[in-house]
């Protein structure tokens, strides 16, 4: 019997044609692409060779020498049985596992029985029971009983080795997972073997825990319950679990995951395996950063009475106030970046349609005109992460990988190991994220768009624009043109995972779904063919700031919102909010619902159905993990509401939505057009005075962060970043208190001394004690005054 | 103890001998214990930082190998070799006399700071066993009555002379200083062999010298 | 007449031996000028056909390893010389770097030379502060000479020469684990494929030899492949050192033709200790299954050894009387094997940490007669099960031991311990301890 190994990859045209080697294993032939390890060989004809060290995505190890299996190559034996993990096939080469081996068998039940001497048997109260590769590698690959009778080796129980992981010595088998983990995917070699012999131990440096974006992942891989994740410890048993494949709603990396929930509530989440995107990984704050939908929820509708108190309300009563305060001549939609693409396809029908407006943006942000158009020639783009794996180079613009959307960064990261990627950034320094990548660090703060234009690309390159560099007037305008010029690849980072499905499901005022041109007749026609409608406004409608303004000024009367925090937007747009009747679609209490005339409760991701798109535009899909939620989709509210208001959307259900999307597929008529930017010239700060400029960081104030105290407390502490001129000036050394102050506020933070512009100054954007857009009123690229405080 | 500039050039220097930087940690761990007497957290963190390491990965190396000390040892650090031969042809007793003569533990330090003793593995020096290593020397042949003599020497502050090596015993940092590549000049010092390394020479010279 | 060749230890007996004065003075650093003139390529035929085979233990032919070196590859190349001496019982490249080594440096000028290396290092184990010293000021000295640094004797030939101090670990001895040492990381053996030849140090081609190895290749230069390669057996050319150590009246260093047998040379040391007779030996350290006296004519050459069911090893030759327990040995070694397991693999981290419990019963006389068949089947399972021969070495003793003396096991438990008296096997046996 032979087995012929397809290539599976569907992109080979590309790619040099892989040398096969055919080989026998347990008697059965089997043909693999050189390179191929024995183990994953075996893997393909079905043969389960044990393992615990082996992980596809690791360097071989070889140290548990679990998966000893007979080898011979050329007629010749080795005189030893060899780690199956560590030996590429060739051809001819005869392979007996324990199948057909007494030799390899006899090895694996002796290592496995060695692998048990030392590992307390304490699975009844241990969190991998039930899902433990040693307890069920032990039940198929052991021995019945053990014959060692000495004393085990022990350890204190476990150790925290970050405010989220749980190291337990006594179980680990030393398998080197974790560590190699750290080192070789996340570049944070916090945790590393320490001591040597029987007392080698995985551990970190006293002072130093391991406060790794990514630790999270050392829990998964763990074959054995030694490293534990401190929010589910204890909390349940696999098997009481319902696992259901999700999508993260974080950032837009677009990571496969599963949710685990058990009795309505989710208690886990484990990153997903999807090769093209996050691999088998994902980041912690996707993994544990889930407890917000817990929190605070709204459970029912509510409206606010005569004496401006929100009191709950019957669906019927709410929906009816919320459509007569609705059905007004000028009104408008802000959705805020977090909608699934179905919910986004919801709120822009729903704009159309029952308000009549082109007026909606998803940017509950920083937002400009120039972005607009710049997004609007880009919603249809396709760059892939393998776009990154092929690049020659690859350039971040206004954009931390690490901070901002951390499986780009490992991705990027992995290239720099494999080939040394060479990776440029505009950035104000070095992070640490852009220090891992070896990146070459443009820093000339003000003068962004001049510096992008001087970049030397191919049509191998890959440039990342982040969200943030629409901050900097001409900036995109400047990146446009330099992929116009160099034909080098342009994809959009935007920092939430809806924002890219919200941009091709038209929730944005000069596009409509399928990233049609409003301006364009024939887009129109389009929409009013698929929806049967007369007319589509036919004019842009207005970006965020404008709708803000609008309602300030009274020109917008009623606005829809659905999961906008109004200070991420700016400090005062809670006032013009005030002015205009709100309807909010909302999860939990929020500084919305304090203004709102309307409250509708909605479901959370873990309660719905849907899809997101991540950067590359590819869309993954979900179920609903919490299966019996009584929550509603915003898509179904809007739904209800638009019926309310006699303009129905039609869109019940959330496959309503999506068969809809389909049948419109994408625009392919003329594209939107863009007119370019001039940007601005830089502001020169005098002697005590810097630009500032910020980003989030991964881990802060996010509100959908909250309820997990565990993974707050390895968030970075907030700093202050400043040039060691500055320091030297200042008379301050890291550490150290200085104060930013501008004419709205001032802020205090310790300084740490970097390779920053000289002219600049970093702070994160939304971390505990450095909320620059709250106190200064800004948050990037203005001028403030520093001084010692 | 607080590392000075001096100490940082030296660092520099050590580094500089590798063609790839991290290759210095060995010697750095080393030159550590010559300034502190032991690998302190302070060092660890010094050469994390030259070396653009992590701390962990520093304090990896740092306990792997048994040469380098978590804690102080004493002034004189004494290692009685306990491996079969040496153990067999006397070492044990020697390690037991003199544990109970200074009454202290394996890896304990005598109250005055002066003498710390451990029971080391081979130390190359099978011929003149067994043997005692006082910071790395060479105390040949020893009996439990001689060990007891030279841990009393050195409590008193007047060693003997290892038995192949410089004319006075030097402390533990001057020797970590050695190991850590800084030559003190007493190479010179000392036999160039001692008589079990001499035997067969002696008796191919009883007979014929024509050999080279 | 004497079966032995003194070369390397030639003129250990000259005061001034170890310094650079005193080695020219011997005709020293003559063997480099003649090699600086020579190919490379020639250099290393001579020394394949000398025959010289690696000393550190292995045995594999020195100049067959020189010639894995790709060249003409544009990498940097490097030499790495094991003086990580740590196998018990061994104790010649020691007293050999103490005595002289310049023969050392010259022999790494003359490696270096000839594969083209223009940076080598030795990799000096951390417990030996004077002969660190010696090495430390000869390398100085060599480079004061010119012999090191740029442009040696005018050839145009560069070479840096770094000491490396290690720091205590038995397993950097093992190539791979020692390059990684040296790299600045644990001392874990790499896997293999790539072989050092290829990627070793800083991921270039590599050769790691033996301080004995390297120190013999001035004597094959300056008298040729063909003097070499007369001395010794049909496989196992050329001189070596040999050390005596135990139970014998004189112990020391002997350097003779590979095959002389232990019944020459302890006749040469003046025989087992007085009133005693020989029980059992080593023939190249711990790591190598233990002999007894019906092996005294065994010719110590690589083949004679193995084809006795040992090792020749590092030749280091521990000489144990009849007032010895094999058990106690044995489990003295054991402990060494566990306190120097790097940790990496799993039966070697495991398997020592069981074999230590498993000997101290019986040392102490627990235990039933079927553990020594438990004891046997734990060494199968560890033999041959991890990744470099530190867990292989651990079993050797117990397994041999097992094959000679396994009445004294039994011996042990029928007695409720153990049958012999410790006082009796030491040196000041009868001067009376405490």
């Amino acid at each position: 019997m032979s087995i012929q190994e397809v290539n599976r990859t569907g992109t080979s045209e590309l790619e040099p044609a892989v040398e096969m080697v055919t080989l026998t294993i347990d008697g059965f032939e089997v043909t693999v692409p050189k390179g191929t390890l024995v183990i994953r060989a075996a893997e393909r004809l079905g043969i389960q060779i044990p393992r615990f060290c082996d992980h596809p995505l690791l360097d071989p190890v070889g140290a548990c020498r679990q998966c000893l299996v007979e080898i011979e190559v050329n007629g010749r034996k080795f005189p030893k049985p060899q780690a199956s993990c560590t030996i590429p096939v060739e051809p001819g080469m005869v392979v007996n596992t324990q199948l057909t081996s007494t030799v390899a068998d006899k090895a694996q039940q002796g290592v496995m029985e060695l692998l048990l001497i030392n590992h307390p048997l304490d699975c009844p109260v241990c969190d991998k029971g039930g899902e433990c590769p040693l307890q069920n590698q032990a039940m198929s690959n052991g021995r019945g009983e053990s014959r060692y009778e000495g004393k085990k080796r022990t350890f204190e129980k476990p150790i925290n080795i970050s405010a989220q992981v749980l190291l337990d010595r006594e179980r680990c088998i030393l398998c080197a997972r974790c560590t190699r983990f750290s080192d070789q995917i996340a570049g944070d070699p916090f945790i590393t073997l320490n001591e040597r012999g029987a007392l080698q131990q995985v551990g970190i440096y006293e002072k130093e825990p391991f406060e790794s974006y990514f630790s999270g992942n050392t829990v998964q891989i763990c074959p054995v319950g030694a490293l534990t994740g401190a929010s589910y410890r204890f909390r349940a048993r696999p098997f009481d679990l319902v696992s259901t494949p999700s999508a993260c709603e974080h950032c837009a990396s677009g990571c496969d995951m599963r949710s685990d929930v058990r009795r309505g509530k989710t208690l886990r989440r484990l990153a997903g395996d999807d090769p093209s995107v996050n691999e088998e990984w994902n980041c912690d704050k996707g993994r544990w950063a889930f407890k917000y939908a817990h929190q605070d929820r709204i459970t029912a509708p509510m409206i606010r009475d005569e004496s401006g108190e929100l009191r709950e309300a019957s669906w019927p009563e709410a929906l009816a106030v919320a459509a007569e305060g609705l059905s007004v001549n000028r009104s408008a939609v802000l959705t805020g970046g977090r909608v699934t693409v179905e919910d986004a396809y919801g709120y822009a029908k729903f704009a159309r349609i029952a308000l009549r407006t082109n007026n909606i943006d998803f940017r509950a942000r920083f937002n400009s005109e120039e972005e607009r158009e710049f997004l609007a020639t880009l919603a249809t783009t396709t760059v892939k992460y393998s776009d990154i794996d092929q690049a020659d180079q690859v350039v971040l613009l206004a954009f931390e990988p690490e901070e901002e959307s951390p499986i780009i960064f490992l991705r990027i990261l992995k290239q720099v190991r494999k080939r040394s990627l060479k990776v440029v950034s505009v950035a104000p320094f070095t992070s640490r994220g852009n220090s891992k990548l070896g990146a070459e660090v443009i820093k000339n703060v003000g003068n962004e768009p001049s510096e992008i234009a001087s970049l030397a690309l191919t049509s191998k390159s890959v440039v990342l624009v982040g969200e943030r560099l629409a901050e900097i007037a001409g900036a995109l305008s400047s990146a446009k043109a330099l992929v116009e010029k160099t034909g080098a690849k342009m994809a959009w980072i935007p920092r939430r995972a809806g924002e890219r499905g919200a941009l091709e499901a038209g929730a944005i005022g000069n596009l409509l779904p399928g990233a049609r041109p409003v301006k364009d007749p024939a887009a129109r026609v389009d929409l009013q063919t698929a929806w049967s409608v007369e007319s589509i406004p036919s004019e842009p409608g207005l970006g965020t700031d404008q709708i803000l303004e609008a309602l300030h000024k009274g020109d917008i009367e009623a606005l829809l919102v659905g999961g906008v925090d109004p200070f991420d937007i700016s400090r005062d747009a809670i006032e013009g909010l005030k002015k205009a009747f709100v309807v909010s679609l909302e999860i939990r209490n929020s500084a919305m619902t304090e203004i709102a005339d309307v409250v509708l409760p909605v479901a959370a991701v873990v309660e719905k159905s849907g899809s997101f798109t991540d950067w590359q535009g590819s869309r993954r899909s979900f179920d609903a993990a919490v299966s019996d939620s009584l929550q509603r989709s915003d898509l179904r509210v809007l739904s209800m509401l638009a019926e309310e208001m006699q303009r129905p959307i039609h869109l019940p259900t959330v496959a309503a939505a999506s068969k809809e999307i389909a049948a419109l597929g994408t625009w392919d008529g003329n594209p939107a057009t863009f007119a370019p930017s001039a940007s601005i010239a830089s502001k020169v700060p005098s002697e005590n005075q810097a630009l500032l400029t910020s980003w989030r960081n991964l881990l802060d104030e996010g509100t959908l962060q909250s309820g997990e105290p565990n993974l707050a407390a390895t968030a970075k502490k907030a700093e202050c970043v400043i040039s060691a001129d500055r320091a030297e000036r200042l008379g301050v050394k890291d550490g150290d208190l200085i104060r930013i102050s501008n004419e709205i506020g001032s802020m205090t933070l310790p300084a740490r001394i970097g390779d920053i512009d000289f002219r600049a100054i970093w702070i994160p954007r939304n971390s505990k004690g450095s909320r620059p857009l709250l106190e200064l009123g800004t948050c990037t690229h203005s001028l403030v005054t520093v001084v010692k405080a | 103890m607080p590392f000075s500039d001096s100490h940082f050039d030296a660092m520099t220097k050590i580094i500089a001998r590798y063609p790839r930087s991290r290759s210095a940690i060995m010697p750095l761990l080393h030159y550590v214990q010559s300034i502190d007497g032991y690998v302190t957290q302070e060092g660890i963190e010094i050469i994390a930082q030259k070396l653009q390491l992590e701390t962990a990965e520093v304090n990896a190396v740092a306990t792997f190998y048994t040469q380098y000390k978590r804690k102080p040892v004493g002034q004189y650090h004494v290692g009685v070799c306990t491996n079969t031969l040496c153990a067999i042809m006397g070492g044990d007793a020697i390690y037991q006399s003199l544990l109970e003569h200074l009454e202290i533990e394996n890896d304990g330090v005598t109250a005055d700071g002066k003498v710390s003793v451990e029971h080391i593995e081979c130390n190359a020096a099978c011929d003149y066993a067994p043997v005692v290593m006082a910071n790395w020397e060479f105390y040949d042949n020893q009996t439990p009555e001689s060990a007891k003599n030279l841990v009393d020497a050195m409590r008193q502050g007047n060693p003997p002379a290892p038995t192949r090596g410089p004319n006075r015993l030097v402390s533990w940092k001057e020797a970590s200083a050695v190991l850590a590549g800084f030559n003190d000049g007493l190479a010179g010092e000392g036999v160039q062999a001692g008589e079990p390394t001499l035997l067969g020479l002696k008796i191919a010279q009883g007979k014929a010298g024509e050999n080279r | 007449m004497s079966a032995l060749t003194p070369v390397l230890s030639a003129f250990w007996d000259q005061k001034d031996s170890f310094t650079i004065a005193g080695y020219k003075r011997n005709g020293g650093y003559k063997a480099v000028e003649e090699a600086l003139s020579m190919e490379p390529d020639a250099i290393i035929q001579m020394v394949k056909d000398s025959g010289l085979r690696g000393r550190g233990g292995a045995g594999f032919p020195t100049g067959m390893k020189w010639g894995f070196i790709p060249q003409g590859d544009n990498k940097d190349h490097y030499l790495v010389v094991n003086a990580d001496e740590s196998e018990p019982g061994t104790c010649k490249d020691t007293p050999l770097l103490l005595a002289n080594p310049h023969v050392l440096i010259e022999g790494v000028i003359i490696a270096s030379y000839a594969i083209r290396a223009n940076h080598a290092f030795i990799y000096i184990r951390g417990e030996v502060t004077h002969v660190i010293r010696r090495v430390q000021q000869a390398i100085e000295d060599a480079y004061k000479d010119g012999l090191l640094g740029k442009n040696i004797r005018g050839k145009g030939f560069d070479l840096e020469l770094v000491l490396h101090v290690g720091a205590g670990a038995y397993i950097c001895g093992e190539e791979t684990a020692l390059l990684d040492s040296l790299e600045g990381f644990r001392g874990q053996p790499r896997l293999r494929p790539p072989f050092p030849a290829i990627a070793g140090l800083y991921a270039r081609p590599t050769v790691v030899n033996n301080v004995e190895s390297i120190a013999s290749v001035p004597s094959i230069i300056e008298k040729g492949a063909e003097w070499f390669a007369s001395m010794g057996t049909e496989k196992s050319k050329g001189y070596t050192l040999y050390s005596l150590s135990g139970h014998v009246k004189n112990p020391g260093q002997f350097e003779a033709p590979l095959g002389i047998t232990l019944r020459e040379l302890i006749e040469m040391a003046g025989g087992i200790r007085a009133g005693h007779r020989l029980k059992f030996w080593t023939p190249g350290g711990s790591s190598t299954p233990m002999f007894t006296d019906a092996h005294l004519d065994t010719p110590l050459d690589y083949e004679g050894v193995a084809a006795a069911g040992s090792m020749l090893g590092t030749k280091a030759l521990q000489i144990f009387d009849e007032t010895t327990c094999v058990v106690r040995a044995v489990l003295r070694w054991t402990e060494f094997y566990k306190h120097e397991s790097c940790g990496k693999c799993t039966p070697c981290r495991e398997g020592t940490w069981w074999l230590v419990q498993a000997l101290k019963n019986l040392e102490n006389g627990e235990g039933k007669p079927e553990d020594l068949d438990k004891l046997l089947d734990l060494c199968d399972n560890i033999m041959g099960r991890s990744f470099c021969a530190l867990a292989d070495g651990a079993a050797s003793p117990i397994i041999s031991s097992l094959q000679y003396f396994r009445d004294e096991y039994l011996e042990h438990l029928r007695n409720g311990g153990c049958p012999f008296d410790p006082a009796a096997s030491t040196i000041f046996e009868g001067v009376g301890v405490r």
